[in-house]
């Protein structure tokens, strides 16, 4: 039997992006002992990517704003598969968690009066994201960070988890890896909090890092917990497209929300040719109007470029296919236009959209405030994950936790931009509150030693197979036909053959992960942690493919050509993933439970 | 497709050499693209840090040609290929493996720096006002992706390995970013002159020149606190003052 490092904690945080980080301070403040486990250093988790804002009513900027209509904005962006009150509970206590933000030392940007500065962004009916520029992630992840490491909570960086351990039902902790050294290690708490972000990295063209790998929902599933609306995973819109070592990465919203406007190769402002019925009395019809929206009148409705990202991302794609697109297979996003309305336009872009004139410049050898910037949709972000309770947080098994990207249910069909980073703070904030009084009505659970040694055993065996055995292969060819199968079978546009072909594919790609070999030895090996990421990214792979095809309906970012339409019957359930008793993936069913009346009523009254 | 040489750092701390490996390379690469084609192709074991592949997240440091960088905002067509491109580790820190360094040492300094510490809300509701001016100041700090490419290139660190006795330029933005926040009513002079050991930056803007994110380190932020520290400690009306006052000069 092995011996191996323990660490105790009361509560334990898997993931140090914004989610976890947040739940990691409220938790601490409860008074129990904290571990934080980054997969990389602090403060370069995936939040720190986010460019456009946090979503919050504040009001400041357009004082019609408030919790009701942020409600159900978010519920019709969503499609009205949400979770209705953890859409309230958001859209409620978000102006909180961002004043909060204040308080611990961000620097947002101002109104004229002093106040925090909102901007518009896709779906949002008034100026709701407060914002930095367009580094709003890095600011709210080192507000954050720079407030957490004072509450005393232990931070451990570049440890990988590979398992949740359980006690009978209970989770009770956690297996992992230090990438330094290769060395297992155990953590034992009494509740454990999964924040472990999104699963990106299981497409070819994504916004995501290299560590967003699904790892948090393959974790809890495997632990036994369900998957909800795993078959909703969202393209943003204006990914980079050329050149193509860049390809994927992201191109705010923000960019269309100081004005910005989306071109085919005629010249033609597309967005204007489509616009979803629920959204008409909505949007502008003239782009007189549009522009006037963007420069904060109130009496003007927004662009069409302003619409949700579904549905920005499928016009492009359609632009795309129909031979209308951009030299290098994208659309044309102009922002330089504004010229012929500002006076000071290139101070303006470059004040307002920093790091987007910096990483065109930089990278693209291109000059936003002159030319116009070629986008497609790239993959962003995950609206499914692990089903959890509204109030608590806690998930289908006790003791464990999530919040953040690995969780389901706010977004519903399709997430608004800005609401990711207060969604974070508000369902962060409420884990890490649930987690701490778990933990303290709880004791610490028994480790089974001989479970650990079979899961390090196994995760050494890629080691073992040397390269010359006739069926050994690398880990990154795996990964990348993976990667390749989903791009081609289950992205923006899906259908039944092609989402068959595709488990058949993930099946064989099962197959292969069996005979995945390393060179090296243990010290920091991305070899080695490659092949031990393939099995989550297979998991989540699976799940989003069955999901997908049990949904016969088209709504928010999951379309099928084979079922273009929204179907009644489907706006009443969620699907639902979990493991069975022999291991296998099964497929249900949930309906969703009643909205109460005074929801409704909002609902009708907003619309 | 034409091809370049990479002469990269293989090793770990007790020993290492640079080994050349030749990848195919296309238009806008990146070094950290030419690194990650090496590493799926040849070297599967090779180790870098990465996140974000966009100069957001400030983990790819190393030295490129000898010069402290992000890898992924170095594009290759700034690089003379018909030589091999030398890739290296961070100097400042310990050597773990290949490219990476353990950087602990930098939040381990972070955490001694005493945090935020905001004046009263100036509403009943708890929030502030500040003007744009006022927020423009720090921002300019806060745009820090915590690189240490500038702690890297700091001679006080780099050559004379004073970890223990100076925080550095990243740390010092830091403070900077915090003295200077319109909120806050913390005074840290008396650590910037002990503790942070803000004396021996002599000012050579070396940090400056680093940063990617072209926050002027040394002017706007060494230099002014450097100042606040002179004003405090150091201004002899003030000495005079504190000595017939019977006050300790700390």
């Amino acid at each position: 039997m092995g011996e191996y490092q323990t660490y105790q904690h009361d509560v334990l945080v898997i993931g140090s992006g914004g989610a976890g980080l947040r739940a990691a301070i409220e938790a601490s403040s409860h008074g129990v002992s904290v571990g934080l486990v980054c997969k990389s250093m602090l403060g370069k988790a995936h939040t720190v990517m986010a460019e456009g804002g946090i979503a919050a009513a504040l009001g400041n900027v357009d004082n019609r704003d408030n919790w009701k209509v942020h409600f159900s904005d978010t519920m019709r962006g969503g499609q009205y598969i949400n979770n209705w009150r953890m859409a309230e509970l958001h859209a409620k206590e978000s102006p909180e968690r961002v004043r909060e933000l204040e308080a611990w030392g961000a620097a947002f940007d101002r109104t004229k009066d002093g106040r925090i500065l909102q901007r518009n962004f896709g779906g949002h009916k008034y100026p709701r994201l407060a914002h930095v520029g367009d580094r709003t992630g890095l600011e709210m992840i080192r507000t954050l960070q720079d407030h957490g490491i004072h509450q005393g909570m232990e931070v451990y960086m570049e440890y990988t988890i590979t398992r949740l351990l359980k006690n009978e039902n209970r989770v009770i902790g956690a297996v992992a890896y230090t990438r330094d050294r290769g060395r297992f290690v155990i953590f034992k708490a009494k509740a454990v909090i999964m924040a472990s972000g999104g699963l990106g990295k299981a497409y070819k063209i994504t916004s995501n890092s290299w560590d967003c790998t699904g790892d948090g929902h393959a974790l809890a599933y495997e632990a036994g917990a369900q998957l909800l609306d795993m078959e909703f995973v969202q393209f943003h819109p204006t990914g980079m497209v050329w050149p193509p070592s860049v390809k994927g990465i992201l191109v705010t919203e923000g960019v269309r929300g100081e004005g910005g406007i989306l071109l085919n190769n005629e010249g033609r402002r597309f967005m204007f040719d489509e616009i979803p019925d629920n959204y008409k009395s909505q949007t502008a019809d003239n782009p007189e109007e549009g522009w006037r929206y963007t420069q904060g009148d109130k009496s003007a409705r927004r662009p069409p470029e302003l619409l949700t990202r579904d549905h920005a991302a499928r016009c492009i794609v359609k632009e795309i296919k129909e031979g209308r697109g951009s030299p290098h297979g994208g659309v044309l996003l102009d922002i330089s236009w504004i010229k012929e309305k500002l006076p000071n336009s290139v101070e303006h872009i470059k004040r307002k959209l920093p790091s987007m004139y910096h990483q065109f410049k930089q990278l693209a050898d291109i000059d936003i405030t002159q030319e116009k910037m070629e986008v497609g949709p790239t993959t962003h972000y995950v609206m499914g994950g692990i089903r959890v309770n509204a109030d608590t947080q806690m998930s289908t098994l006790p003791g464990l936790f999530a919040c953040g990207e690995c969780a389901a249910g706010i977004n519903g069909a399709n997430r608004l931009g800005g609401n990711s980073l207060s969604d974070l703070l508000v369902l962060g904030k409420r884990a890490g509150e649930y987690a701490a009084n778990f933990a303290n009505e709880n004791e610490s659970g028994v480790i089974n030693l001989d479970y650990i040694d079979r899961v390090t055993k196994e995760a050494l065996k890629p080691f073992e197979r040397a390269q010359g055995m006739a069926t050994a292969e690398g880990p990154y060819q795996i990964q990348n036909d993976l990667q390749e199968l989903m791009q081609d079978y289950v992205g923006i546009v899906r259908n039944e053959d092609e989402m068959r072909a595709a488990l058949v594919g993930i099946k064989k790609l099962w197959k292969r992960i069996n005979n995945v070999s390393v060179d090296g030895n243990r010290e920091f090996n991305p070899g080695w942690h490659t092949a031990l990421d393939l099995s989550n990214l297979l998991t989540v792979s699976e799940a989003i493919t069955l999901s997908a095809l049990e949904r016969k309906e088209s709504r928010g970012a999951h379309f099928r050509e084979d079922y273009p339409e929204k179907t009644e019957s489907f706006g009443k359930i969620n699907i639902v993933i979990q493991k069975d008793d022999d291991g296998n993936m099964q497929v249900k069913y949930d309906p969703i439970p009643q909205m109460p009346d005074d929801l409704i009523k909002i609902i009708e009254e907003m619309k | 497709m034409p091809k370049a040489t990479f002469s990269i750092w293989r090793g770990n701390g007790s020993a290492g050499q640079f080994v050349d490996y030749e990848t195919e390379v296309s238009d806008g690469m990146v070094v950290l693209d030419a690194i990650h084609q090496i590493q799926a192709e040849k070297a599967n074991d090779l180790a870098c840090r990465w996140n974000c592949k966009a100069g957001k997240c400030g983990s790819c440091s190393a030295e490129v040609n000898g010069m402290p960088k992000l890898m992924c905002m170095t594009r290759l067509n700034d690089l003379p290929l018909e030589k091999p491109i030398t890739v290296e580790p961070m100097k400042s820190f310990p050597l773990i493996k290949d490219l990476i360094t353990d950087v602990s040492w930098n939040y381990r300094v972070k955490k001694k720096i005493k945090k935020f510490n905001p004046r009263p809300p100036d509403k009943a509701d708890g929030t502030w006002l500040i003007s744009q001016a006022d927020i423009d100041r720090v921002q300019e700090f806060r745009k820090c992706i915590e690189c240490f490419l500038c702690q890297d290139v700091c001679h006080v660190l780099r050559e004379h390995t004073l970890h223990e006795e100076f925080i550095g330029p990243r740390a010092l933005v830091y403070v900077a970013a915090l003295e200077m926040h319109p909120l806050d009513t913390e005074n840290r002079n008396k650590d910037l002159k002990k503790a942070h050991g803000i004396g021996y930056c002599n000012i050579t803007k070396c940090c400056t020149n680093v940063c990617p994110e072209e926050i002027t380190i040394t002017d706007n932020a060494i230099i002014p606190l450097k100042e606040r520290v002179v004003d405090e400690l150091y201004d002899p009306v003030t000495r005079f003052i504190r000595l017939f006052s019977n006050q300790e000069s700390k």
